[in-house]
């Protein structure tokens, strides 16, 4: 329960950000939300299962090319949001198929090839996609100042119903199963558990929110190519905002989103030639010094000032 | 009425190596099978075999009416085959009630991860684990971990329950309240297969002995009888040992 009202007074605070009026704060909370979504839905494969995904840009950039090509041929806005969500949920259920036998190191090269099979295939067909000339957009027919608040409400919308999914997955069945899996799959299998459905649920969990943000984004943007939306870092940024927030927690994806962003726009506004390095420089000081994320090590660091009972 | 689980001929080979070869037997409901045989006979192997973790190469293994032999260990699992691992396989991180809860929720008919909470308490309760059910299962020694084992066990509701070697390592007090446990786990009707290098107590516990070696059964029948056999004299202390021992007779 405590949980659920965190949950919702965080979302009730975030919701009052355009009352700023700063358009370029809204475009950040925008981007923040983006990966909030994109972390949380990591999390899934990474923190709870254990199995190291490489393939969010993949399902990012199935999810934005899937939309482009529906209003392309007219479609209504949301029903190609839900279906880049769709299609890159069965893609995922598919490829998990035929790449979580594998394990460790192994499971994220596999994993990091999907995004560059599919970039090239959507290269590979002009005729269709255009190719590497990317796809325009449909502008929609209302004021910036509008639209701006539409996609931030949207992006927040989708990182709440991803941090809710969360919740519930964490304490339910499958959520345990998966823990097991992470902390020992052959002794969960012994157990009883069907740890290759339990890992194709959690590899298309991790698929369907990061679909829809990809068709979010490519509405917003207005303009997507394929290095932009398959690019590797709409990957490895989500794990690092994980591993910094704490790796299989609920609010540890979210609150990693923000902590690297805020750090990237200082950093970027900064130090722009060395800025680079210097996210470097963060992941590897965090692998270090905060192995476990901010939220377990704070919470080690509490129960630590707790009087011994 | 059949058996309760039946091997025909089961093999299983790793690479050009017989590790199980050619295996037939039977058990029967409520009985308590000692499996013994030196190191490398191919006992942790045969119950590799009966779970799925290691299928068998040729032969066929019979749960009941079912055959298991190409079965998936989660799908046997949930059939009421449960078994203990002679290195432990703890969820490292996880509490002691969760661990157990994990059998109780995949097998154990359990409908929610409270209510397979609640089970696992008792269990541990039962193992005498009690007082660690929150702690989290890295934290236990040796013995409390392989007893850790028996409760996952008992969490999945067995109707066979293998336990590889639960007495290694443990020192005479912890292999007397392992046993106490694995008795009161036989009167509540649950077949027991025990692999048991501690002869005393493989002797005292079991029904029926089945000794293997080199992957095969070379004899089996009341521990007595099977103890005094040439064959597993030789097996075990070699054959001059099992000549001197026969012309002593």
């Amino acid at each position: 329960m405590r949980t659920w009202i965190a949950l919702a007074v965080i979302a009730a605070l975030v919701a009052l950000l355009p009352l700023s009026g700063s358009n370029y704060f809204l475009r950040l909370a925008t981007t923040v939300c983006m990966y909030a979504v994109l972390a949380q839905s990591w999390n899934f494969i990474g923190g709870l299962a254990g199995y190291p995904s490489f393939a969010t840009a993949a399902f990012f950039g199935l999810g934005a090319y899937t939309s482009a090509l529906m209003l392309a041929q007219g479609a209504p806005l949301l029903l190609s949001w839900g279906c880049a969500g769709l299609v890159a949920t069965v893609f995922a259920a598919m490829i998990g198929g035929a790449i979580l036998h594998l394990r460790g190191h192994y499971f994220a090269i596999a994993s990091l090839i999907v995004a560059e099979m599919l970039r090239e295939l959507i290269n590979g067909m002009p005729d269709i996609t255009g190719g590497g000339k990317g796809m325009n957009l449909p502008i929609l027919p209302i004021s910036v100042t509008a639209e701006a608040q539409f996609f931030f409400y949207s992006m927040l919308a989708l990182a709440v119903v991803s941090a809710a999914t969360a919740i519930v997955v964490h304490r339910n069945k499958l959520g345990f199963g998966l823990r097991c899996i992470q902390q020992n799959e052959d002794a969960a299998n012994i157990l009883g558990v069907n740890a290759y459905a339990y890992k194709t649920a959690a590899f298309s969990l991790s698929a369907v929110f990061v679909g829809v943000a990809g068709a979010i984004y490519a509405s917003w943007v207005k303009y997507i190519e394929p290095p932009d939306v398959f690019d590797v870092l709409l990957a490895v940024k989500p794990m690092v905002m994980v591993l910094l927030g704490g790796l299989g927690t609920i609010f540890g994806p979210a609150l990693g989103a923000v902590i690297l962003l805020a750090f990237e726009e200082l950093v970027w506004r900064n130090f722009l030639t060395v800025h680079a390095a210097a996210l470097g420089i963060i992941i590897v000081a965090l692998i270090l010094f905060l192995p476990n994320g901010i939220l377990s090590t704070l919470r080690t660091w509490f129960s630590r000032k707790e009087p011994a009972t | 009425m059949n058996a309760l689980l039946t091997l025909d001929n089961v093999s299983r080979a790793f690479g050009g190596l017989n590790a199980v070869d050619g295996v037939s037997f039977a058990v029967d409901r409520g009985e308590i099978i000692g499996l013994i045989g030196p190191n490398g006979a191919g006992k942790t192997t045969l119950i590799n075999i009966i779970t799925g973790v290691h299928p068998a190469t040729s032969g066929r293994v019979h749960f009941e009416d079912s055959e298991i032999t190409r079965a998936r260990p989660y799908q046997i699992a949930r059939l009421g085959l449960a078994r203990t691992f002679q290195i432990v396989q703890p969820f490292p991180r996880m509490t002691v009630v969760d661990n157990v809860a994990a059998g109780a929720l995949f097998c154990g008919h359990a409908g929610s991860v409270r209510e397979a909470q609640a089970i696992a308490r008792e269990h541990l309760a039962f193992t005498g684990l009690g007082d660690v059910a929150d702690r989290p299962a890295a934290s236990l020694t040796l013995a409390r971990r392989k007893r850790l084992e028996l409760a996952k066990g008992l969490a999945m509701r067995p109707r066979l329950l293998m336990l590889d070697e639960v007495n290694a390592g443990l020192n005479q007090a912890e292999v007397d309240d392992a046993l106490a446990i694995i008795r009161k786990i036989a009167e509540q009707g649950v077949t027991i297969i025990v692999i048991e290098h501690l002869m005393k107590v493989v002797v005292s516990i079991s029904h029926r002995l089945l000794v293997l070696h080199h992957g095969q059964l070379i004899a089996q029948g009341a521990p007595r009888d099977v103890l005094n056999d040439p064959r597993v004299i030789e097996a075990y202390l070699g054959a001059k040992y099992a000549a001197k021992r026969g012309a002593s007779h």
